[in-house]
């Protein structure tokens, strides 16, 4: 199988990687490749713009950043479980609350919800406010693996990262992805044949908010940091923004969208132009709109049919 | 002499902000028949077919189907009854195949629906009925093509392979041959006929060409109220009916009526102004 192979590739370069790149960057790049996936299974596969998926990934961040700094002992494993549980618990309230909504409703419903989220975490105390957590410990991972050098810690981020792609993968290509996609297709006609469609919608906004914490997660070990970045509504615009200049809908569109622009806001953060980062960003954004309705993925896909 | 009546509705009335698009609307379906609900535009054919597919709510009213009131059930809840419908745009799934689109309507009575760890293969058990279906209305050849890339009166065909996959009791059409060539109608009308001769089917049509040769019984809907009911002779030789659909008197029995051109897909909920 031509994808199989492609896939090995793709894996071998992951693994091989951080030999030649600095591993934090890369991490940087699983984490929102991950976030972005999450994402996308939402956007992309049952059509609904989720503005306010930031409060997954931040209180994921947070919860197990708190953990890990708090309990004496803990393992990580278990500080991102919690976290990612929490996410989930968050998933299903919001997901209930928006789902019955359509369109840009069902983007402002989700932003007022996340809004709200925010000032709970600007407010509660063992966030840290304007601070956030910091100093968060790593951990032994299982209690016997030391997560604190960024070599380790980078092959655990990505074993996350390709856990929770397959689990997205798996999700597309099952029973309740056809349906997903029947919905998104045509959602009347879905109801016409007997589905329960805000039942399917609402499990898909689930799964996609457990993985964005779990990207969270992962994230506030790889920092050692959980803060208001991480649950600002900026967040959730970038999520959009890197799924959109990936490719929406199609698998490998986010981890490319995400790859552009962390590597992006590196490189121009350390350059002259550091602070008109948000202006280019937007620059982006606008040109992507307008001119790669399909993401680097579909303008690549393109390209490969013309030439070959 | 007691009918078989499948579905009914009783004193269906609707309004929307002071307009009542349907009034005291009495309908009764006989299991078995073909029953068309004609009517010009603006006659509240579309907004009646709307309440019995619960795609809306009726302001007041009762629907019964089989004897059982159904009129605060959900449409979901009402197509797992056995009541399914066809929409006037034709519907189909259009970014899937045509294989999976079947598939789609044969996998809703399993119960692994909501399976998001299964893989798809497991559908795979599915494809020597969806094929069946997909030969029964013509278009075996094309299952693995996308829906989105078939001509139209194949869409409608796909549509209708759809629905039966899901072998209902009462299939409701909505002007299955609207925006149509010649030649598919057709076909169409010929599929209709060959899947009603063991079911039951309500349908909206403009077309009275095709209602003519088509249905058992015939409704006619004006201003939102039944202005007659009877078969195609019966109706066709109601000087009311023709008056309603030419906006003129008729001065002469009609042997054949013909259906004015619509240029306007849909606008039944407004007054037609001839």
């Amino acid at each position: 199988m031509n994808n199989k192979k492609l896939n090995l590739i793709l894996l071998g370069l992951a693994l091989v990687a951080p030999l030649v790149l600095y591993p934090v960057f890369l991490m940087k790049v699983l984490c929102f490749a991950l976030f972005a996936c999450a994402f996308n299974l939402l956007l992309g596969f049952s059509g609904l713009l989720s503005f306010g998926h930031a409060v997954f990934l931040g209180s994921g961040s947070y919860i197990t950043g708190y953990l890990m700094l708090s309990v004496e002992g803990l393992t990580p494993e278990v500080a991102i479980l919690a976290g990612v549980a929490v996410s989930a618990a968050i998933g299903f309230v919001y997901g209930k609350l928006a789902v019955k909504r359509e369109g840009i409703y069902f983007a402002m419903v989700t932003l007022a919800l996340a809004q709200l989220a925010f000032f709970f975490y600007l407010q509660a105390p063992f966030t840290g406010g304007e601070d956030g957590i910091q100093g968060i410990p790593r951990g032994k991972l299982f209690g016997v693996i030391d997560l604190s050098d960024n070599l380790v810690m980078y092959y655990f981020v990505l074993a996350v990262f390709i856990g929770g792609f397959a689990l997205i993968y798996r999700t597309i290509h099952s029973p309740f992805g056809q349906v997903m996609k029947a919905i998104r297709e045509n959602e009347p006609r879905a109801i016409s044949l007997g589905y329960k469609v805000n039942q399917y919608k609402l499990l898909c906004f689930v799964i996609s908010a457990t993985l964005a914490g779990l990207a969270g997660s992962t994230k506030a070990l790889v920092f050692q940091l959980a803060s208001l970045t991480d649950v600002h509504w900026f967040m959730s615009g970038e999520v959009v923004l890197m799924t959109l200049l990936g490719g929406m809908g199609t698998i490998w569109g986010p981890v490319l969208g995400a790859g552009t622009i962390v590597t992006l806001q590196n490189a121009l953060a350390a350059g002259p132009l550091g602070n008109y980062i948000h202006v280019i960003m937007g620059v982006v954004f606008v040109i992507c709109v307008l001119a790669f309705r399909n993401g680097l993925v579909g303008e690549l896909q393109k390209l490969v049919k013309r030439n070959f | 002499m007691s009918r078989d009546i499948i579905l009914e509705s009783r004193n269906l009335v609707k309004e929307f902000k002071g307009f009542t698009a349907v009034d005291d609307v009495n309908l009764q379906v006989e299991r078995g028949t073909i029953h068309a609900l004609i009517g010009p535009n603006g006659a509240g054919k579309t907004t009646v077919f709307n309440l019995l597919t619960k795609f809306l709510t009726p302001t007041r009213g009762q629907l019964l189907f089989n004897g059982q009131d159904i009129t605060k059930k959900s449409s979901d809840a009402i197509a797992r009854m056995g009541i399914v419908r066809s929409f006037q745009i034709s519907a189909v799934f259009a970014h899937l195949t045509v294989l999976e689109n079947v598939r789609v309507a044969l996998q809703r009575k399993r119960n692994d629906s909501l399976f998001f760890w299964r893989s798809e293969k497991c559908l795979d058990e599915l494809n020597d009925r969806a094929v069946e279906l997909l030969e029964s209305v013509g278009l075996a050849p094309f299952a693995n093509a996308r829906a989105v890339d078939l001509p139209y009166g194949r869409k409608r065909s796909l549509e209708i392979a759809t629905t039966l996959a899901l072998d209902p009791e009462l299939l409701l059409l909505d002007e299955p041959t609207q925006g149509m060539g010649h030649e598919d109608v057709g076909v169409v009308a010929e599929l209709i006929k060959k899947v009603g001769q063991d079911r039951t089917i309500l349908m909206v049509e403009h077309n009275l060409n095709v209602v003519a040769d088509l249905s058992d019984r015939i409704t006619v809907l004006q201003r939102g109220a039944v202005l007659t009911e009877g078969d195609y002779a019966e109706v066709s030789a109601d000087p009311r009916v023709r008056e309603a659909y030419m906006g003129v008197e008729a001065d002469e029995q009609p042997t054949k009526l013909h259906a004015v051109d619509k240029t306007d897909t849909d606008s039944d909920t407004m007054e037609a102004s001839a």
